[in-house]
């Protein structure tokens, strides 16, 4: 499943989207995150899937925009930290 | 010589006439429908308040959201440009100046030379600038201009949730039904505007001095929320709601000379 | 003094099919889905849709559940202990005090979705009081894809009750009002409805009749979901759940900008979240019972 958190609003796209059929629930975003955006548990989505799995925090969702503006240099800008610690590769950043 | 500075805001349109770095006149007109007639009136008042007629001004300049629809000039400055421009030339030592309308607010990193280094904005959402207040002081049934000092009596922060200025109105609504405090309300729509505005400063970076500058830089309140934010002394300088225009009038003389 | 209308407000109600007999009945699930505006409760009997009730959320989450169940369950004879299963969903999904079990409505709209247009669908969106969400489903309505705005209230009902309540006109006539026009008009160019709120009094100011108003705006908000849809990748059957499905002028502009037909449904298209639930309790119950 693709799970996007975030929004739209009238000044863009604010997603991150986590692959939970890549996600292995390893925990790594949690910890690589400075601003502590990521949760791991029971996906709440699927009821049926058993593994937990990387989320982004309900309090995040709707300023992600502003929580993440800090790793999101205009220029120079260097790889986001939670998109480089996944190594399966499941989270991607839409803005 | 003489120039002027038109700034054509979301909400209103200013007017500054300069002289040598000196400003001779000032003019605010609500922007009301028809702008082209507004912008014409805050030229009209600032000649009066300098004494001049129209003739004597060399150059125009138009800032704002609405500079395309200037009638004076087709000269034009950004609303990065002239806020950086004009911050400079009342606070030479500023690094970062903020400003908050009523539709947007910016953040930009500027030198010693008023030279834009960087810079962020809110845009096209009510919840990054001061429409966010109006509307929350609607729903707190207050004027505007109460917002700010009633949020100074606050004595706690509340949190709100809401991020969307229309789902915070029902927020507020909600807690004026829960007894929560005029003041503390007051000031959490406040902190919170602060909040989103800060995240746009720290995407830019900052350094002393830090000034805000815009309509919002009247509101005692949230100057206050944007030091408790920021951890650090904000300037605010004297008329900061014509800081723009003030820029765009320097770019004028700069480029006639 | 006159009374002020009060323009958003749609009508609540309630359905049980009076032809069913529930008391031999297996397994009784509900869904109850607490919405931040709405609230409905469902009551599926061996699987096969029994009650339901729709009405306006209030203040308090729990009492608005008891309220939206008791609703369901009025002059059936059934009561709360009848129930075997409940499943709480929707903003305040938590706060169902009689519900086993808490579901997101994106796993809810799914699976009330799969039931109510068919296993062929496979784009759910679902347009609420206070978000939007999109959905993307297998034929056994599991999520593939899915992404929610509740952050902003472009796009949602909320969005769609400020401008019932600017122009005086009642929120269900909406949709048929804006279609009246001859022309469609430019949309409004704002996305945030405050803006596009100040956009509209400017051209009634113009003289803008309010059918054209409308019409800008609906033409606005359907835009706006189309491209909140690109980023799920829209796939045929296409189904619109939630109270805006009821709004044939965002509907219809939606339908025309996607190039698809949205699937009809004889189900009212607002308990797709709590069918879902019900769904899941049903599924669950057997689950409880086997183990």
């Amino acid at each position: 499943m693709i799970a996007n958190y975030g929004y739209k609003n009238g000044s863009g796209d604010f997603f991150i989207a986590i692959d939970t059929d890549k996600c292995d629930g390893c925990g790594d975003c949690v910890s690589a995150c400075p601003n502590n955006v990521f949760v791991v548990g029971e996906d709440p989505n699927d009821p049926l899937r058993d593994e937990p799995v990387a989320m982004v925090g309900e309090e995040h969702r709707k300023k992600l925009k502003y929580t993440c503006a800090p790793c999101k240099p205009d220029r120079d800008r260097s790889a986001l930290a939670c998109v480089a610690a996944c190594k399966p590769l499941a989270i991607s950043h839409s803005w | 010589m003489i120039s002027a500075g038109i700034d054509i805001g979301a909400k209103t349109v200013k007017t500054v006439l300069l002289e040598d770095g000196k400003i001779l006149g000032k003019g605010l007109v609500p922007a009301g429908l028809d702008t082209v007639a507004s912008t014409k009136q805050t030229l009209k008042r600032a000649l009066a308040a300098a004494g001049l007629t129209v003739e004597k001004v060399e150059g125009f300049m138009a800032t704002g959201t609405g500079r395309k629809s200037c009638p004076f000039t087709d000269a034009e400055i950004t609303e990065v440009g002239a806020a950086a421009k004009g911050i400079n030339h009342v606070l030479e030592s500023c690094r970062a100046v903020i400003d908050v309308g009523a539709e947007e607010g910016r953040a930009v990193r500027c030198d010693a030379k008023g030279k834009v280094i960087d810079f962020a904005f809110n845009e096209k959402c009510a919840a990054g600038a001061g429409t966010f207040a109006e509307g929350m002081a609607r729903a707190l049934e207050i004027p505007l201009e109460e917002l700010g000092p009633l949020s100074l009596k606050a004595r706690q922060a509340v949190p709100m949730n809401a991020q969307c200025a229309v789902f915070a109105e029902s927020e507020v609504v909600t807690l004026i039904h829960n007894k929560t405090p005029r003041e503390d309300i007051a000031r959490a729509v406040l902190d919170a505007i602060a909040s989103r505005i800060i995240s746009m400063v720290r995407k830019v970076g900052f350094e002393k001095d830090v000034a805000l500058i815009g309509g919002m830089a009247l509101n005692p309140g949230f100057v206050e929320s944007m030091k408790r934010g920021l951890e650090m002394d904000v300037h605010v300088p004297e008329d900061p709601e014509y800081i723009g225009a003030l820029g765009a009038a320097l770019a004028a003389a700069e480029q006639t000379t | 003094m006159t009374d002020k209308k009060e323009f958003w407000r749609w009508k609540e109600y309630r359905w049980h099919d009076e032809t069913m007999d529930w008391k031999n009945a297996d397994i009784i699930s509900t869904g109850v889905d607490i919405g931040s505006v709405s609230s409905q409760a469902v009551i599926l009997v061996d699987g096969k849709l029994y009650a339901f009730s729709n009405q306006r959320t209030g203040s308090d989450s729990p009492e608005s559940a008891n309220q939206a169940i008791n609703w369901a369950m009025e002059n059936t004879g059934m009561t709360l202990d009848d129930i075997h299963y409940s499943v709480g969903t929707g903003y305040g999904r938590v706060n169902v005090p009689f519900a086993d079990k808490a579901i997101t409505e994106i796993a809810c709209h799914a699976r009330g979705g799969n039931f109510m247009y068919g296993p062929s669908v496979r784009t759910i969106l679902d347009m609420g009081g206070q978000d939007c969400k999109a959905i993307r489903c297998d034929e056994k309505g599991k999520v593939e894809a899915f992404l929610m705005n509740d952050k902003c209230a472009a796009g949602t009902g909320r969005g769609m009750e400020v401008f019932a309540d600017l122009l005086s006109v009642p929120i269900e006539e909406v949709g048929e009002l804006s279609l009246s026009v001859e022309e469609e008009p430019e949309p409004v160019s704002s996305t945030c409805v405050v803006f596009a709120k100040s956009e509209a009094s400017a051209l009634l100011r113009e003289g803008w009749p309010k059918h054209k108003v409308l019409a800008a705006y609906c033409a606005a908000m359907a835009h706006r979901i189309v491209t909140l849809l690109e980023r799920i990748d829209v796939q045929r059957d296409f189904a619109i759940t939630g109270g805006i499905a009821k709004n044939s002028g965002v509907v219809k502009r939606l339908e025309k900008e996607l190039g698809l037909e949205a699937l009809k449904s004889t189900y009212d298209s607002q308990i797709a979240g709590a069918l879902g639930g019900a769904l899941f309790a049903r599924a669950l119950e057997t689950k409880r019972r086997k183990s």
